[in-house]
């Protein structure tokens, strides 16, 4: 017969159990140190496989706008504008309905179908793969920004940053509300409450009290959007019009760093060309790291005000 | 807790046991996705007549390249052929054997879907962004049947490198001067003008819901999707429509010894001006790492096989058959095959 696990612990001798609280130390401190191994790993091999170009170019790579495979001058400026544009355009299309959904089931409806089933259909949204969203902006959101383009008078390509970035703010709504309302349901009923008391209706609960309160852990959820929107692939590279070049308006067709990766890496044959797609990765990385520090500054920020 | 040991201990050795029979050859290839539908069919075809599996992962022509360049694979397949400072670089000496040919067919959404006629100079600026109007006196003056619309052209291009791209830049650089000179040839290039979409499917979706988008695709997918194609005039003066048929004919030159070369542009009167062969590589000498001479049997055989017997399978998929020249050719390649410096196919 086995014998339950706790009642095992029980009667195991000291030193035994003492052995087994140490292995179990070791194996939690080796893996979570093989985190920190593995991105430094990764870090280094980006910086030593984009070491030529790196030398070739130096930081001119960054301002350069000419991305041209067949003589061999590479400059990622047309990409680092078309990742930060489309990223931080969809952050500010995402975050009125992020920020109403979270408030509604955060605060609302906390219990009930409306809210399970609403709930429920913004965390479907983040499980649904990129390339099905790639294909539904492509058939359906292309042709109404083409119609959109025509009626206003700009040149009716359909795709382009703008396109990629309606696309993308779809995507991220669901990692800044469910992180928006799990910080709003731990707003402690006290002083919620306590303002109740004291006369003030939901609107003014919510906006001086819940909405301050809860800042810091949805500024977190906004910078986990943020990076998703960063380095999405599939579905920016399917509708914002791949063209290397700077754009110029927000309907321009443009290319981010991440599907200018995924399109030309697999044929890149050329070592110099290679190296430069890696130093693009390279960006990609210290752009989504730079930003992730920035923004534990302002969470820090606003928590100490709070 | 023990029982769960002796478990995981019997699945690992389940999966390390060599379940399969150790006598049957299995060939590993990879490169080019252009000929991936064709090789699927023939290996499945040549699976079940001899019982030698060829696994063929199309992981794109400079996957290919590398891979056999590293020695991971039995052969590299791809669409353009080794330049001479890469065949330098190599270990040893590398064999291009042609197994079919491609087209690359000029696709357009217009009103009508009207048959257009283009020139080489045509098509040039078009791509180039010199000419920007559908109804500009140029196109019109080709197509002088045909009312085209006052509507402007969107180019669609491949977004990612692709063999397509680099077979239609390398025809472009050689009717032109400006787009030699501006753009060149490759598999990525930068282009002047227009939008980018990822593979056939991405390029010909874009046309189709783009009125006025001109772009580029394989003759293959451009047929089994019936997309309107445009007849392109060759060298010897003549509008030829693009079809496996035309295709073939534009092999019909003087080849060299080793099959390395470009027939875009060609002289061939009848030949479709945008075509190409794709390869397969192998190196010369197959006593290479190790492996057994059964093996190198087995590559030079199916290699045999496939310029052969496998060249029925291509029209009905609609890659373009070699001419006898390019056989032949082919042939003396298989025939050179050695392991440890004796032919292996006599």
């Amino acid at each position: 017969m086995e014998i339950p696990l706790s009642n095992k612990a029980a009667i195991l001798p000291r030193d035994r159990s003492q052995r087994a609280e140490s292995a179990f130390q070791i194996i939690i401190l080796l893996s979570a140190l093989a985190i920190v191994v593995l991105l430094a790993a990764i870090f280094l091999s980006l910086v030593l496989y984009s070491l030529p170009s790196l030398t070739a170019f130096g930081p001119s790579f960054l301002v350069r706008k000419t991305w041209d495979p067949v003589t061999g001058t590479f400059g990622a400026l047309p990409f680092l504008v078309g990742t930060l544009l489309t990223s931080f355009l969809a952050l500010l299309i995402s975050m009125p309905f992020s920020l109403a959904i979270s408030i509604f089931i955060g605060e609302y409806f906390k219990r009930g179908v409306v809210s399970s089933i609403l709930k429920n259909v913004t965390e479907l949204l983040a499980g649904i793969p990129s390339i099905i969203y790639g294909f539904w902006a492509l058939f359906v959101l292309v042709p109404i920004v083409r119609g959109f383009q025509m009626k206003v008078g700009i040149f009716p390509y359909g795709v382009g940053i703008f396109t990629a970035s309606l696309i993308l703010s779809v995507m991220i709504i669901p990692y800044a509300a469910s992180i928006g309302r799990e910080v709003i349901t731990l707003v402690p009923s006290g002083i919620k409450e306590a303002a109740y008391s004291l006369g003030a209706t939901r609107q003014e609960v919510i906006t001086k009290v819940i909405l301050p309160y809860a800042r810091s852990g949805m500024t977190a959820g906004i910078l986990l959007a943020l990076g998703r929107a960063l380095g999405e692939t599939m579905a920016v590279t399917m509708v914002i019009g791949n063209s290397n070049r700077l754009p110029h308006s927000l309907f321009s067709p443009g290319n981010t760093m991440a599907s200018v990766i995924a399109n030309e890496f697999t044929e890149a044959t050329a070592s110099l060309y290679v190296s430069s797609l890696i130093e693009v990765g390279l960006l990609l990385f210290l752009v989504t790291m730079i930003i992730n520090v920035i923004g534990r500054f302002i969470i820090k920020k606003i928590s100490i005000g709070a | 807790m023990k029982a769960l040991l002796c478990a995981c201990l019997a699945f690992g050795l389940f999966c390390v046991s060599p379940l399969s029979p150790a006598n049957a050859v299995e060939l590993l290839g990879a490169g080019a996705t252009f000929p991936y539908p064709l090789y699927s069919k023939m290996f499945y075809v040549y699976w079940q007549e001899t019982g030698v599996k060829i696994n063929y992962q199309a992981i794109g022509s400079g996957g290919g390249q590398r891979q056999l360049l590293k020695m991971t694979v039995d052969f590299g397949g791809s669409d353009a052929f080794m330049s001479d400072e890469a065949l330098e670089k190599a270990p040893a000496k590398i064999l291009h054997i042609p197994t079919c040919l491609g087209a690359v067919a000029i696709t357009y959404n217009l009103p009508g879907s009207p048959k257009l006629r283009f020139t080489p100079n045509v098509i040039a600026d078009i791509f180039l962004g010199n000419i920007t109007q559908w109804n500009d006196q140029r196109i019109s003056g080709l197509n002088p049947e045909q009312e085209l619309p006052n509507m402007n052209i969107v180019v669609v291009h491949r977004s990612e490198g692709s063999g397509t791209t680099f077979v239609f830049t390398d025809y472009l650089s050689k009717v032109s001067e400006e787009w030699k000179k501006k753009v060149g040839r490759g598999k990525a290039v930068n282009w002047p003008a227009g939008l980018g979409s990822k593979g056939n499917p991405g390029v010909a979706g874009l046309i189709k819901y783009f009125p006025g988008a001109i772009g580029y695709v394989e003759l293959g997918y451009a047929l089994l999707n019936r997309m309107p194609v445009a007849l392109l005039q060759n060298r010897a003066g003549r509008f030829i429509k693009p079809s496996t048929t035309s295709t073939s004919i534009a092999a019909n030159v003087t080849l060299p010894e080793d099959t390395r070369i470009s027939i875009t542009d060609t002289e061939a009167p009848e030949g479709y001006p945008i075509s190409s062969f794709t390869w397969v590589l192998v190196f010369k000498e197959q006593a290479y790492r190790g492996r057994t001479r059964e093996k190198a049997r087995a590559l030079s055989n199916a290699l045999w096989w496939m310029i052969h017997e496998g060249q029925k399978y291509t029209e009905p998929l609609h890659y373009a058959p070699l001419p006898l020249e390019a056989i032949v050719r082919a042939e003396n390649a298989i025939q050179s095959i050695s392991y440890n410096g004796n032919p292996v196919v006599q």
